[in-house]
């Protein structure tokens, strides 16, 4: 094989497998939480089930336990949402929420909003995934 | 013919060839096609060369042992588990069909209402049937069993072929300890079984509740070795697998695999005709459910699809979270999370399109029968008559149609599977 195409082959399985997806922290958009994802999946394939860990903060640093999270989602392109209904299963302490039952089912670009209600504060957030 | 026309003759003809052969060496160079760094990664992701190891069964203990594979082998053909002696799932599975049937609707015991399905490779799938009212391929196989159009047998029927056969005892016994004893006929009719027919499903309630759950474990277990058999059905290596392997070494040998058209219509394919959309991964399918608009079959409802499949699968005893079932919770997310509502009113399987031109007719009731009539289909994307039709229309010219038309028949070849599970065992060994 030639070197240009070891080079070729290296870029694409480069791009296949380097994935922004598996992670990304955002404040929510009343400023009332810090929310962050991480995903137990990496890379994150598409068809393919798998679960996140969801940790809250408030705007102060401070872990947010015992909140109600749910999850929408879907691709604005196509107006159709995730192909599951995920759910948190699970309180894992400090701040952090087991997310089970993630799934993507096509190439391109999703959205997955996370709604949290704390207290008497609610507020939620989006975030962008490309596949 | 003047003897002065013969040069002019042979340098026409001279000329032809050239612009022949001409035509043929640049028609046959799909090199010439341009893909971008995106599109080779998307080619990538659809080659066989990415394709996972087979999921898990986790419902199934037996899965992945051989001598359950052997087994399910015997009782896939084996034409007594049926209510005439005459149907066996290879009836509507045939092998040399890809294990589909060639009909519109399967022919079992009577008329069918849907289209057979292709077993290559469905073990892939965390679905099973047009609206995914199951969740493994054990659970899958014990509804034709029993389904009057189908086999139309019943449970304690095919126990009673399992404990009378030496062969298939013996087989069971070495996978799952003991079989019980049905031969007391007070306790065990000759046929029963939870069914539409009156006298056969009244029989099964006059049977105890620990007799009939007996039967059924033994029931479930033959789901259980004719999954083991399915799970060998997988896809082989074709054309366009070497070619996505020649455009990404850039090997121009390889490249030859597609023809200048076909490989116009896969550019079509993972572009502008958005096959790609549903029909992405290695076995072109994402195994969800879409509705795209499809005509139900003529004087019939539409079928509503995965809406009601979703209910039906969420309250199926033989689901991957109950008591015959092998797995823990927590290895049952695809069911646990089973999306459910109005996005899915007529919504379908998306097939693999994998050797998908020996597979026709096509869609759930295999309303269109050719593949030019699937792609004409997209092209227009028609109005829903339940739901909404999630796929828009494609505007492709009729030579760009026929450029994808071509592109999917490179998706054939024979299964990555050996050959011998492709024939009838039972013939096999009368001819010995």
């Amino acid at each position: 094989m030639k070197l240009a195409n070891i080079i070729v082959l290296l870029l694409v399985s480069l791009t296949v497998f380097a994935n922004s997806n598996i992670e990304a922290t955002k404040v929510s958009n009343n400023q009332l939480f810090k929310v962050s994802y991480i995903s137990k999946a990496d890379p994150i394939k598409i068809n393919k089930i798998h679960s996140w860990m969801i940790h809250l903060e408030d705007m102060n640093g401070n872990d947010i336990e015992d909140a109600k999270i749910t999850i929408d989602g879907g691709m604005p392109a196509h107006n159709h949402g995730l192909p599951t209904q995920p759910q948190i299963t699970e309180n894992l302490g400090e701040g952090r929420y087991l997310l089970e039952g993630m799934k993507f089912h096509m190439l391109g670009y999703w959205t997955v909003t996370v709604s949290i209600s704390h207290g008497n504060l609610s507020d939620e957030v989006t975030f962008e995934l490309n596949f | 013919m003047s003897p002065v026309s013969l040069p002019r003759i042979l340098y026409t003809t001279f000329a032809l060839a050239v612009l022949f052969i001409g035509y043929w060496l640049i028609s046959i160079k799909s090199s010439e096609i341009d893909w971008s760094p995106e599109e080779i990664k998307v080619l990538s992701t659809l080659s066989l060369d990415s394709i996972e190891t087979l999921p898990k069964s986790h419902s199934n203990t037996v899965a992945d042992n051989p001598a359950a594979a052997e087994f399910g082998w015997l009782l896939f053909f084996d034409e007594r588990l049926s209510h005439n002696g005459k149907i066996s799932c290879a009836t509507c599975h045939v092998p040399e069909l890809k294990f589909t049937d060639g009909l519109k609707t399967a022919a079992g015991a009577q008329a069918g209402l849907r289209n057979t399905n292709t077993l290559i490779g469905v073990a892939y799938s965390p679905w099973q049937f047009w609206d995914g009212r199951k969740d493994s391929l054990w659970s899958q196989a014990l509804s034709p069993l029993e389904n009057e159009l189908e086999h139309a047998g019943t449970r304690v029927q095919y126990v009673h072929i399992i404990s009378s056969d030496e062969n298939y005892k013996k087989k069971y016994q070495q996978l799952f300890d003991s079989l019980p004893n049905f031969s007391n006929s007070a306790r065990f009719p000759e046929s029963a079984g939870p069914i539409n027919n009156k006298n056969l499903n009244q029989a099964w309630q006059n049977m105890t509740s620990e007799d009939k759950d007996l039967v059924t474990s033994v029931f479930v277990n033959i789901g259980k070795v004719i999954e083991a058999y399915e799970r060998l059905l997988l896809p082989g290596r074709s054309r366009f697998d070497d070619y996505v392997q020649g455009v990404i070494e850039n090997d121009p040998e390889k490249l030859n695999a597609l023809s200048k058209d076909e490989a116009r219509g896969l550019k079509l394919f993972i572009g502008k005709a958005q096959c790609i959309n549903c029909h992405n991964g290695p076995l072109l399918t994402n195994n969800e459910f879409h509705n795209t608009g499809i005509l139900s079959p003529v004087r019939q409802l539409p079928s509503v699809g995965r809406v009601e499949g979703v209910d039906k699968v969420l309250n199926d005893p033989f689901n991957c979270l109950g008591q015959y079932s092998d797995a823990d919770k927590k290895q049952c997310a695809d069911l646990r999370f089973a999306k459910s509502g109005d996005e899915l009113i007529g919504a379908h399987k998306v097939p693999t399109l994998r050797n998908v031109v020996e597979t026709a007719p096509y869609m759930y009731a295999g309303q269109l029968e050719t593949l030019k009539e699937v792609i004409e289909h997209y092209n227009s994307a028609p109005l829903a008559m339940i739901g909404h039709n999630e796929s828009k229309s494609l505007e492709l010219s009729n030579k760009e149609m026929r450029q994808l038309e071509l592109f999917l028949f490179s998706l054939s070849s024979p299964l990555a599977t050996d050959s011998k599970w492709l024939k009838n065992p039972h013939l096999a060994r009368e001819k010995l």
